[in-house]
């Protein structure tokens, strides 16, 4: 007799197709212990030694519930394979990993694991090594064969290879820029504190006092203690013309040393060699605040009537040039520590602003030479500006539509080490 | 003479500045260990170079105490100070602790230098105090801004000027996340063109002055 529950007819091959539908992710979850496909092994490319990277075709049945091990041994010695990691199926893809798209070795949509040296591995450069690729899901395991690759030293790290781009690329718009400012005057913008130099010597002389002269606290590998010494010279130039006093305390020998140089030269230029001083350069300390007393202590005594804070400061500056300020001597400060900035503008009476050390060179010495890479400096910081503007719209392009193509222009302006 | 005080300079600067330049772009472990041992050198020289800081320092003081100029007695104590401290320091062989005693080169460190510093860093709060009062007059439309500025800011890392004026707290991170730390970026971009000109200008030997002088 047939009833609606007899499940011998149509109904029974319904439910068995409803099954089959529901039921079939999950076989094939539970079926999806394949091997892993295209499994590449290979020597991690731009590292200095010491890493090998794996990567992998993306499994159909590949879910949160089923696990990738990785397995490492040495080639000679296969025998001692030792399990490095185990992940779920749906992590460590290699758009995760942080490389430009000229160097990245496997498609977005590919998994990769990095294997470096570190806790409890070590890859010796040279050494070939076998890498085991295996999908679990419970009691369930498959695994690739063995794949060999070795570890080694690459002579370029081709993710900065845009950095080198743009580091040429401004390097010429610097040097066309100077031949450019060679042929023809280029306008440079009032800078009020170097225009404040020769009025604040002026002043020193008038009054017959001498000149605090700072090159602040780093050493000589900082580009702004290079100002700084580079504007010692112009301004002891000066100094020597009109024969007044100049002190220069020093926190590094070396720099002590070329800027005792670098005045001896500029009192020779100026026709005074007999009014240079060995001493007018002289070293204090290394250290941080005993350098900072002793110079409020000769602020004090000797009240000089202009005080110079060029280069790199830290928490001194403020005891510095408050001890200045209360002594009324006219203040003229230059940094690029953009922390200390606040503290300049407040105590003193000129600052020059982050790259306006830089600029102080050319603008007191008004050399073709130097004020054409002030130009140059300018288009660099219009190209940034451009690439801000045209950077913010792709990405925002990108976020809007979904589109990838952004990152072509994008990671050429990233940092990827 | 001129090649060893001029051009030789230049060239040793032209071939370790493009050498060092290139080493950032190379990850080989040769490159690494030629950086480490230039560090090296550097520090080796930076000993030497702290000889001449130390001649300096007491050829000056020495000369103000033989001339008996104004202030000469702090030289006297420096003098002592500093020939007192690098006895000690040898005699115990630069320790600070023997067997967990402090020694007296650790004392000299600990309770002299230490406090000195510390007051010198605590002095810092009362010249911010009248960096600020001077620099808060309202004397200018600039010095408004800014004293309004800093009355926002101030109010919004209180907590009780947030309890007061709650919305100050808000204000206080537009402020810094967005006027402050823009200007910050465009101050350091600025600063890294710059370097990066002034280092290039060195490289190529377009900048001599830190040779001392210009041309020749």
């Amino acid at each position: 007799m047939n009833t609606v529950f007899d499940m011998t007819g149509w109904p029974r091959k319904l439910i068995l197709v409803i099954s089959l539908v529901i039921a079939w992710p999950a076989c094939l979850w539970a079926a999806g212990v394949a091997a892993p496909r295209e499994v590449r092994v290979f020597d991690t490319p731009n590292d200095g030694g010491g890493g090998l990277t794996v990567a992998w075709a993306l499994e159909p049945g590949e879910g949160p519930a089923t696990h990738y091990q990785i397995l490492l041994a040495e080639a000679k010695d296969g025998a001692a394979v030792k399990q490095l990691a185990e992940f779920p199926a749906n992590s460590h893809y290699a758009k995760e990993i942080k490389s430009p798209w000229w160097t990245r070795p496997v498609p977005k949509t590919y998994h990769q694991y990095d294997i470096k040296t570190g806790k409890g591995v070590e890859l010796k450069d040279g050494t070939a090594y076998v890498v085991t690729l295996a999908m679990t899901n419970g009691e369930e395991r498959a695994e690739t064969q063995a794949a060999p690759a070795t570890p080694g030293p690459n002579w370029i790290n081709w993710n900065q290879a845009n950095n080198l781009l743009l580091v040429l690329l401004f390097g010429s718009v610097l040097f066309a820029s100077i031949q450019a400012a060679k042929k023809r005057e280029i306008f440079l913008r009032r800078i009020a504190g170097l225009d404040a130099v020769d009025e604040a010597i002026g002043r020193a002389t008038e009054l017959g006092k001498p000149i605090l002269y700072l090159t602040g606290a780093g050493d000589m590998s900082e580009p702004s203690t290079i100002a700084a010494a580079v504007i010692l010279g112009r301004v002891a130039k000066r100094v020597a013309a009109y024969e007044t006093d100049l002190m220069v305390p020093h926190r590094d020998p070396i720099v002590m040393a070329v800027c005792q140089e670098i005045t001896k030269q500029s009192y020779l230029e100026a026709g005074k060699p007999d009014a240079f001083k060995e001493d007018s350069n002289f070293f204090i300390t290394t250290d941080q605040f005993s350098y900072t007393a002793a110079v409020d202590g000769i602020m004090l005594r000797r009240k000089p009537a202009a005080n110079f804070f060029m280069g790199s400061y830290f928490a001194e500056s403020l005891l510095l040039t408050e001890t200045g300020a209360s002594t009324g001597a006219i203040q003229i400060a230059g940094t690029d520590s953009d922390h200390q900035l606040p503290f300049f503008v407040t105590t003193c009476d000129y600052t020059l602003i982050g790259e306006e050390l830089y600029a102080a060179s050319a603008y007191l010495s008004r050399e073709p030479v130097q004020v054409g890479t002030l130009r140059g400096q300018d288009i660099g910081k219009g190209i940034i500006l451009c690439v801000l503007g045209i950077g913010t719209i792709l990405a925002t392009s990108g976020i809007l539509f979904g589109t990838e193509f952004q990152t072509l222009f994008l990671d050429f302006f990233r940092d990827v080490k | 003479m001129i090649f060893f005080r001029r051009q030789l300079p230049l060239l040793i600067t032209l071939v370790t500045g493009i050498v060092f330049a290139a080493q950032y772009y190379v990850p080989h472990p040769a490159s690494e260990e030629m950086l480490t041992t230039v560090t090296k050198w550097l520090q080796i020289i930076g000993g030497f170079a702290l000889v001449l800081g130390v001649t300096s320092l007491f050829h000056i003081h020495a000369v103000k105490i033989r001339r008996k100029e104004p202030g000469w007695g702090y030289s006297f104590v420096l003098y002592a100070a500093m020939l007192g401290t690098i006895a000690i320091g040898l005699w115990l062989e630069g320790k600070e602790t023997i067997n967990g005693t402090m020694t007296a080169f650790g004392w000299i460190y600990n309770f002299m230098m230490v406090p000195l510093q510390g007051t010198m860093f605590a002095i810092l709060a009362f010249f911010i105090a009248s960096a600020a009062y001077r620099s808060f007059r309202a004397r200018s439309r600039e010095a408004a801004v800014l004293l309004i500025a800093a009355i926002i800011v101030m109010m919004g890392r209180v907590p009780l000027g947030e309890y007061l004026v709650p919305i100050s707290g808000d204000i206080t991170q537009w402020i810094l996340n967005v006027l402050n730390a823009s200007v910050r970026r465009a101050i350091l971009i600025g600063v890294s063109l710059g370097a990066v000109a002034l280092s290039l200008k060195i490289i190529f030997g377009v900048e001599r002055a830190y040779l001392g002088g210009g041309k020749e």
